[in-house]
C-alpha cells in the first residue's frame, strides 16, 4: 500500500524521479535571456559592417566578453533544453531518439566550447 | 479495442488552424531555428578567433543577399521566440489562461516581433548601410 500522500510524491519527485530540475533549468534560463539578448541585439546593430580590428576591439572591453561568455553558455544551455524536449516528442524510434539526445547534446556542447574559447583568445589579445 | 463510434479528435491535417496551435507549433519552430542558427553565431566567434581572412570571409557571407536573409528571419525568430517565451512564462504563474486572454496576448506577441523586427532591421541598415 502506499503510505505517501499526494504532496509527499510530488516532493519527492514521483516514479520518475527528475523532470523538475529541467523544468526549473529551462525557465531560469529563458529569463537570463530576456536582457541578455536584447543587449545582444543592440550589440549585433552597432556592429553591422565593421572590420577585424574594431570586432575584436569591442569584444576585448571587458563587460562585452564576460556578457558574450554568459550570453553563449546561456543560450547553448537553453537550446540543449528546448531540443531535448522537441526531440522526446517527435523522434518515436528508440534508438535514433537516444542518438539525436545524445548528439545534439554533444554537438552543442562543442559549439558551447568553441564560442567561448574564441571569445576568451579575442578577449586575452590572441 | 479501439471503438470507432466514440468522438476522435481530427488530425492536425484537418483541423482548422487556430491562432492558439499557429503560435504554439511557431515557438518550437523558431526555437529549433535558433538552435540552428547558433552555427553562425559561432562561425563568426570563431572567425574573429582565427584571423583577418577568416573574419572577412565569415563577415562577406553574413553581407551577402542570402546571409541577410538569414539575418533577418533570426531576429524574428529571436523577438518571436522571446516574446511569446514572455508568455509562456506569464502562464507559469497561472495568468493568462482565458480564452480571450490567450487570444489577446498572442496577437500582442505578434504584433512585437513584427514591429521589433522591423524597427532592428531599420536601425541595421541605418548604422551598417551604405
Amino acid at each position: 500500500m502506499e503510505m505517501r500522500s499526494a504532496l509527499g510524491r510530488a516532493r519527492g519527485l514521483g516514479s520518475a524521479k527528475e523532470g523538475v530540475g529541467h523544468w526549473w533549468a529551462q525557465r531560469f534560463t529563458a529569463i537570463a535571456l530576456v536582457p541578455l539578448s536584447l543587449w545582444f541585439v543592440f550589440a549585433a546593430i552597432s556592429l553591422m559592417g565593421v572590420d577585424y580590428a574594431t570586432f575584436r576591439a569591442w569584444l576585448a572591453v571587458f563587460g562585452n566578453a564576460l556578457a558574450m561568455i554568459v550570453l553563449v553558455g546561456t543560450l547553448f544551455y537553453h537550446a540543449y533544453l528546448g531540443m531535448q524536449v522537441v526531440i522526446e516528442d517527435y523522434v518515436h524510434h528508440e534508438p535514433a531518439r537516444v542518438i539525436a539526445l545524445l548528439g545534439s547534446r554533444f554537438v552543442l556542447f562543442v559549439l558551447a566550447v568553441s564560442c567561448i574559447l574564441a571569445i576568451a583568445l579575442v578577449a586575452m589579445g590572441r | 479495442m479501439v471503438s470507432t463510434d466514440r468522438p476522435l479528435s481530427p488530425h492536425l491535417q484537418i483541423y482548422r488552424p487556430q491562432i492558439t496551435s499557429v503560435l504554439s507549433i511557431l515557438h518550437r519552430l523558431t526555437g529549433v531555428a535558433l538552435t540552428f542558427g547558433t552555427l553562425l553565431l559561432t562561425w563568426w566567434l570563431v572567425a574573429a578567433a582565427y584571423g583577418p581572412e577568416e573574419f572577412a570571409d565569415a563577415q562577406a557571407f553574413l553581407g551577402s543577399w542570402f546571409g541577410h536573409l538569414i539575418l533577418w528571419g533570426f531576429t524574428f525568430a529571436v523577438f518571436y521566440h522571446l516574446a511569446n517565451g514572455v508568455r509562456h512564462l506569464l502562464w507559469d504563474f497561472g495568468w493568462g489562461f482565458e480564452i480571450e486572454q490567450v487570444r489577446l496576448t498572442g496577437i500582442v506577441v505578434v504584433a512585437f516581433a513584427v514591429g521589433a523586427t522591423l524597427v532592428t532591421l531599420i536601425a541595421a541598415y541605418a548604422v551598417g548601410g551604405a
